[in-house]
Protein backbone atom coordinates (compact mmCIF):
# COMPACT_ATOMS: atom_id res chain seq x y z
CA UNK A 1 0.00 0.00 0.00
CA UNK A 2 2.56 2.64 1.13
CA UNK A 3 4.97 1.48 -1.63
CA UNK A 4 1.65 1.60 -4.31
CA UNK A 5 1.31 5.07 -2.61
CA UNK A 6 5.12 6.60 -3.27
CA UNK A 7 5.11 4.98 -7.07
CA UNK A 8 1.69 6.95 -7.91
CA UNK A 9 3.07 10.45 -6.34
CA UNK A 10 4.12 12.90 -9.55
CA UNK A 11 7.48 14.81 -9.76
CA UNK A 12 11.08 13.33 -9.73
CA UNK A 13 12.35 11.48 -6.30
CA UNK A 14 13.27 14.25 -4.43
CA UNK A 15 9.62 16.00 -4.86
CA UNK A 16 8.01 12.56 -4.02
CA UNK A 17 10.14 12.39 -0.74
CA UNK A 18 9.19 15.57 -0.34
CA UNK A 19 5.23 15.17 -0.71
CA UNK A 20 5.58 12.19 1.51
CA UNK A 21 6.56 14.13 4.39
CA UNK A 22 4.26 16.29 4.16
CA UNK A 23 1.57 14.11 3.79
CA UNK A 24 2.98 12.20 6.69
CA UNK A 25 3.20 15.06 8.77
CA UNK A 26 -0.39 15.84 7.78
CA UNK A 27 -2.05 12.69 9.43
CA UNK A 28 0.10 12.84 12.08
CA UNK A 29 -1.29 16.56 13.01
CA UNK A 30 -4.89 14.94 12.19
CA UNK A 31 -4.10 12.70 14.45
CA UNK A 32 -2.94 14.89 17.24
CA UNK A 33 -5.94 17.16 16.92
CA UNK A 34 -8.87 15.19 16.15
CA UNK A 35 -8.63 11.58 15.88
CA UNK A 36 -7.35 11.15 19.46
CA UNK A 37 -8.66 13.50 21.62
CA UNK A 38 -12.38 12.15 20.23
CA UNK A 39 -10.51 8.75 20.84
CA UNK A 40 -9.67 9.23 24.32
CA UNK A 41 -13.32 9.82 25.39
CA UNK A 42 -13.94 6.50 25.60
CA UNK A 43 -12.77 6.11 29.18
CA UNK A 44 -12.37 2.31 29.25
CA UNK A 45 -9.37 2.75 26.80
CA UNK A 46 -7.85 5.29 29.26
CA UNK A 47 -6.20 3.66 32.27
CA UNK A 48 -4.24 6.64 33.11
CA UNK A 49 -6.42 9.80 33.65
CA UNK A 50 -9.11 9.34 36.21
CA UNK A 51 -8.51 11.67 39.43
CA UNK A 52 -11.31 11.76 41.09
CA UNK A 53 -13.11 10.56 44.05
CA UNK A 54 -16.23 8.63 43.35
CA UNK A 55 -15.87 7.77 39.71
CA UNK A 56 -17.34 10.87 37.38
CA UNK B 1 16.97 -23.22 -28.77
CA UNK B 2 13.50 -24.12 -28.32
CA UNK B 3 14.15 -25.69 -24.82
CA UNK B 4 16.39 -22.54 -23.32
CA UNK B 5 13.69 -19.84 -24.58
CA UNK B 6 11.15 -22.21 -22.97
CA UNK B 7 13.21 -22.40 -19.55
CA UNK B 8 13.69 -18.37 -19.97
CA UNK B 9 9.91 -18.39 -20.24
CA UNK B 10 9.70 -21.02 -17.39
CA UNK B 11 11.87 -18.58 -15.24
CA UNK B 12 9.85 -15.53 -15.29
CA UNK B 13 6.86 -16.71 -14.79
CA UNK B 14 8.30 -18.06 -11.52
CA UNK B 15 9.66 -14.50 -10.68
CA UNK B 16 13.43 -13.92 -10.29
CA UNK B 17 14.69 -12.63 -6.91
CA UNK B 18 16.30 -10.12 -8.30
CA UNK B 19 13.98 -8.67 -10.74
CA UNK B 20 12.79 -5.20 -10.02
CA UNK B 21 9.14 -5.30 -9.81
CA UNK B 22 7.97 -9.30 -9.00
CA UNK B 23 4.56 -10.20 -9.58
CA UNK B 24 3.06 -11.44 -6.55
CA UNK B 25 0.65 -14.46 -5.72
CA UNK B 26 -2.55 -13.83 -4.01
CA UNK B 27 -1.41 -15.05 -1.14
CA UNK B 28 1.92 -12.95 -0.85
CA UNK B 29 -0.13 -9.72 -1.56
CA UNK B 30 -2.95 -10.60 1.52
CA UNK B 31 0.21 -11.35 3.60
CA UNK B 32 1.94 -8.05 2.31
CA UNK B 33 -1.35 -6.30 3.04
CA UNK B 34 -1.68 -7.78 6.57
CA UNK B 35 1.86 -6.81 7.11
CA UNK B 36 1.45 -2.95 6.35
CA UNK B 37 -1.75 -3.09 8.30
CA UNK B 38 0.21 -4.32 11.33
CA UNK B 39 2.75 -2.03 11.14
CA UNK B 40 0.22 0.97 11.02
CA UNK B 41 -1.41 -0.06 13.95
CA UNK B 42 2.18 -0.41 15.85
CA UNK B 43 2.71 3.27 14.90
CA UNK B 44 -0.76 4.43 15.75
CA UNK B 45 -0.32 3.48 19.32
CA UNK B 46 2.68 4.35 19.40
CA UNK B 47 1.60 8.20 18.19
CA UNK B 48 -1.22 7.82 20.88
CA UNK B 49 1.16 7.22 23.41
CA UNK B 50 2.74 9.99 22.69
CA UNK B 51 -0.05 12.15 22.19
CA UNK B 52 -1.39 11.03 25.89
CA UNK B 53 2.17 11.83 27.54
CA UNK B 54 3.45 14.37 25.48
CA UNK B 55 1.00 16.38 23.21
CA UNK B 56 -1.97 16.80 26.06
CA UNK B 57 0.79 18.62 28.17
CA UNK B 58 1.71 21.07 25.95
CA UNK B 59 -1.83 21.89 25.23
CA UNK B 60 -2.81 22.05 28.67
CA UNK B 61 0.05 23.88 29.94
CA UNK B 62 -1.13 26.53 27.53
CA UNK B 63 -4.61 26.14 28.10
CA UNK B 64 -3.91 26.67 32.31
CA UNK B 65 -1.14 29.71 31.45
CA UNK B 66 -4.12 31.57 29.39
CA UNK B 67 -6.48 30.52 32.26
CA UNK B 68 -4.16 31.98 35.30
CA UNK B 69 -3.60 35.43 33.05
CA UNK B 70 -7.44 35.78 32.65
CA UNK B 71 -7.80 35.58 36.19
CA UNK B 72 -5.48 37.23 36.63
CA UNK B 73 -6.45 40.23 34.60
CA UNK B 74 -9.57 40.62 37.04
CA UNK B 75 -7.13 40.58 40.43
CA UNK B 76 -6.00 44.00 41.54
CA UNK B 77 -3.72 44.61 44.35
CA UNK B 78 0.07 44.84 45.00
CA UNK B 79 2.18 41.99 43.27
CA UNK B 80 5.60 43.07 45.61
CA UNK B 81 5.64 41.36 49.06
CA UNK B 82 4.40 42.43 52.44
CA UNK B 83 6.97 44.11 54.04
CA UNK B 84 8.08 42.13 56.69
CA UNK B 85 6.76 42.97 60.45
CA UNK B 86 8.80 43.54 63.38
CA UNK B 87 6.96 41.43 65.78
CA UNK B 88 4.66 39.37 64.33
CA UNK B 89 2.59 39.17 61.13
CA UNK B 90 -0.80 41.93 61.10
CA UNK B 91 -3.90 39.52 62.03
CA UNK B 92 -6.32 39.95 59.22
CA UNK B 93 -8.84 38.22 60.81
CA UNK B 94 -11.33 35.89 59.40
CA UNK B 95 -11.11 35.08 55.67
CA UNK B 96 -13.16 36.80 53.24
CA UNK B 97 -14.50 33.98 51.18
CA UNK B 98 -15.87 33.60 47.71
CA UNK B 99 -19.55 32.94 47.39
CA UNK B 100 -20.43 28.86 45.81
CA UNK B 101 -19.69 29.27 42.55
CA UNK B 102 -22.38 26.64 40.45
CA UNK B 103 -21.42 27.23 37.41
CA UNK B 104 -19.09 24.37 35.86
CA UNK B 105 -15.77 26.07 34.00
CA UNK B 106 -15.41 28.79 36.12
CA UNK B 107 -11.69 30.05 37.12
CA UNK B 108 -11.58 31.23 40.34
CA UNK B 109 -8.22 30.63 41.88
CA UNK B 110 -4.91 29.65 41.31
CA UNK B 111 -2.80 27.73 43.50
CA UNK B 112 1.17 27.86 44.12
CA UNK B 113 2.83 24.89 45.33
CA UNK B 114 6.74 25.54 45.87
CA UNK B 115 7.52 22.16 46.65
CA UNK B 116 6.60 21.51 43.31
CA UNK B 117 8.89 24.38 41.90
CA UNK B 118 9.22 27.78 42.15
CA UNK B 119 7.06 28.41 39.32
CA UNK B 120 4.17 26.05 40.16
CA UNK B 121 1.15 28.20 39.93
CA UNK B 122 -2.13 26.27 38.78
CA UNK B 123 -5.71 27.59 37.96
CA UNK B 124 -8.45 26.01 39.73
CA UNK B 125 -11.49 25.89 38.11
CA UNK B 126 -14.79 24.70 39.36
CA UNK B 127 -16.14 21.36 38.62
CA UNK B 128 -13.94 17.69 37.92
CA UNK B 129 -15.99 16.59 34.36
CA UNK B 130 -12.76 15.41 31.91
CA UNK B 131 -14.02 18.87 30.12
CA UNK B 132 -12.30 20.87 33.32
CA UNK B 133 -9.48 18.27 34.51
CA UNK B 134 -7.94 17.71 30.68
CA UNK B 135 -7.46 20.98 29.76
CA UNK B 136 -7.11 23.57 32.87
CA UNK B 137 -5.91 21.35 35.74
CA UNK B 138 -7.46 21.34 39.23
CA UNK B 139 -10.76 21.06 39.22
CA UNK B 140 -12.99 22.08 42.47
CA UNK B 141 -15.41 19.46 43.65
CA UNK B 142 -18.65 21.80 43.74
CA UNK B 143 -20.06 20.35 46.54
CA UNK B 144 -16.88 20.93 48.99
CA UNK B 145 -15.87 24.30 50.25
CA UNK B 146 -14.23 27.55 48.75
CA UNK B 147 -10.94 28.28 49.71
CA UNK B 148 -11.20 29.83 53.40
CA UNK B 149 -14.48 28.48 54.06
CA UNK B 150 -15.02 26.48 57.46
CA UNK B 151 -14.30 22.81 55.82
CA UNK B 152 -13.25 21.11 53.09
CA UNK B 153 -11.82 23.02 49.83
CA UNK B 154 -11.06 19.82 47.72
CA UNK B 155 -9.51 19.96 44.09
CA UNK B 156 -8.59 17.23 41.94
CA UNK B 157 -5.86 17.05 39.24
CA UNK B 158 -3.96 14.20 36.98
CA UNK B 159 -0.92 13.02 37.86
CA UNK B 160 0.06 12.08 34.22
CA UNK B 161 -1.09 14.18 30.82
CA UNK B 162 -2.69 16.88 30.50
CA UNK B 163 -0.92 19.19 32.30
CA UNK B 164 -0.05 16.83 34.98
CA UNK B 165 -0.74 19.46 37.43
CA UNK B 166 -0.35 16.97 40.29
CA UNK B 167 2.53 14.79 39.50
CA UNK B 168 4.62 15.09 42.59
CA UNK B 169 2.17 14.70 44.94
CA UNK B 170 4.27 12.16 46.82
CA UNK B 171 7.50 14.87 46.93
CA UNK B 172 5.10 17.20 49.51
CA UNK B 173 6.32 16.83 53.00
CA UNK B 174 4.63 17.85 56.34
CA UNK B 175 4.63 21.28 57.05
CA UNK B 176 5.19 22.01 52.79
CA UNK B 177 2.92 25.51 52.04
CA UNK B 178 -0.21 25.04 49.78
CA UNK B 179 -0.83 28.79 48.85
CA UNK B 180 -4.08 29.37 47.55
CA UNK B 181 -5.42 32.84 45.88
CA UNK B 182 -8.23 34.13 44.95
CA UNK B 183 -9.80 37.77 44.03
CA UNK B 184 -10.14 38.34 47.59
CA UNK B 185 -6.67 37.29 49.35
CA UNK B 186 -3.63 34.33 49.58
CA UNK B 187 -5.06 31.41 51.74
CA UNK B 188 -1.73 29.68 53.59
CA UNK B 189 -2.48 25.95 53.84
CA UNK B 190 -0.13 23.44 55.20
CA UNK B 191 0.50 20.35 54.13
CA UNK B 192 -0.01 17.20 56.99
CA UNK B 193 -0.26 14.04 55.23
CA UNK B 194 -1.13 11.89 52.36
CA UNK B 195 -3.31 8.72 51.85
CA UNK B 196 -3.50 5.85 49.47
CA UNK B 197 -7.03 5.04 48.65
CA UNK B 198 -9.84 3.10 46.40
CA UNK B 199 -11.35 5.40 43.85
CA UNK B 200 -15.07 4.70 45.87
CA UNK B 201 -13.74 6.52 49.42
CA UNK B 202 -15.82 9.71 48.86
CA UNK B 203 -15.47 10.51 52.66
CA UNK B 204 -11.73 11.65 51.99
CA UNK B 205 -13.71 15.16 50.34
CA UNK B 206 -16.45 15.12 53.16
CA UNK B 207 -16.35 18.51 55.30
CA UNK B 208 -13.97 16.81 57.67
CA UNK B 209 -11.80 14.26 55.24
CA UNK B 210 -12.59 11.04 56.31
CA UNK B 211 -15.08 11.83 58.96
CA UNK B 212 -18.81 11.67 56.71
CA UNK B 213 -20.95 13.62 58.80
CA UNK B 214 -18.65 15.40 61.55
CA UNK B 215 -19.35 19.03 61.70
CA UNK B 216 -15.90 21.06 60.63
CA UNK B 217 -14.66 23.56 62.82
CA UNK B 218 -11.30 23.52 60.52
CA UNK B 219 -10.32 25.15 57.10
CA UNK B 220 -8.97 21.72 55.13
CA UNK B 221 -7.51 21.73 51.74
CA UNK B 222 -7.73 18.38 50.23
CA UNK B 223 -5.74 17.52 46.76
CA UNK B 224 -7.06 13.94 44.77
CA UNK B 225 -5.24 12.31 41.96
CA UNK B 226 -4.53 9.07 40.47
CA UNK B 227 -2.13 6.74 41.67
CA UNK B 228 0.13 4.70 40.66
CA UNK B 229 1.44 6.98 38.68
CA UNK B 230 0.86 5.71 34.96
CA UNK B 231 -2.16 4.23 36.14
CA UNK B 232 -5.32 4.76 38.29
CA UNK B 233 -6.24 1.92 40.15
CA UNK B 234 -6.17 3.93 43.23
CA UNK B 235 -6.16 7.52 44.42
CA UNK B 236 -4.02 9.27 46.34
CA UNK B 237 -5.42 12.12 48.73
CA UNK B 238 -3.47 14.95 50.23
CA UNK B 239 -4.30 16.59 53.16
CA UNK B 240 -3.50 20.15 53.88
CA UNK B 241 -4.76 22.38 57.02
CA UNK B 242 -5.33 26.34 57.00
CA UNK B 243 -2.89 28.45 58.50
CA UNK B 244 -2.69 32.33 57.67
CA UNK B 245 -4.47 34.40 55.84
CA UNK B 246 -4.37 37.87 53.96
CA UNK B 247 -5.94 40.15 51.82
CA UNK B 248 -4.69 40.58 48.12
CA UNK B 249 -3.77 44.53 49.04
CA UNK B 250 -1.58 43.00 51.66
CA UNK B 251 0.77 41.26 49.03
CA UNK B 252 1.50 37.73 48.13
CA UNK B 253 3.61 35.94 51.17
CA UNK B 254 7.40 36.26 50.53
CA UNK B 255 7.53 32.49 49.33
CA UNK B 256 5.46 33.17 46.25
CA UNK B 257 5.82 36.89 45.45
CA UNK B 258 8.43 36.06 42.03
CA UNK B 259 5.45 33.84 40.82
CA UNK B 260 2.85 36.16 41.36
CA UNK B 261 4.57 38.72 39.82
CA UNK B 262 5.32 36.62 36.83
CA UNK B 263 1.53 36.04 36.68
CA UNK B 264 0.36 39.23 37.05
CA UNK B 265 3.14 40.47 34.05
CA UNK B 266 1.74 37.37 32.08
CA UNK B 267 -1.52 39.13 32.40
CA UNK B 268 -0.62 42.47 30.73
Amino acid sequence: MYAWIFRNLPGPLWMRILTALVLIAGVVLLLMNYVFPWFSEFSFLNPLTDSTIGGS
Amino acid sequence: MAATSRAAHAHRKVRTPGGRRRRRSPGQLIVQAAGELLITLGLLLVLYVAWELWWTNIDANNKQEQAVGNLFSEFDGPVAPAPEAADSAPDYGDPVVLPAIQQEGRTFAVVYIPRFGETYSRPVTSGVGTAVLDSLGLGHYPSTAMPGEIGNFALAGHRQTHGQVLDAIHTLVPGDKIYVQTKDGYYTYVYRNNQIVLPDRVDVIAPVPTQPGAVPTERFLTLTSCNPRFGAEERIIAYAAMDAWQPLSAGPPAEIAAQVAHNAEGAK
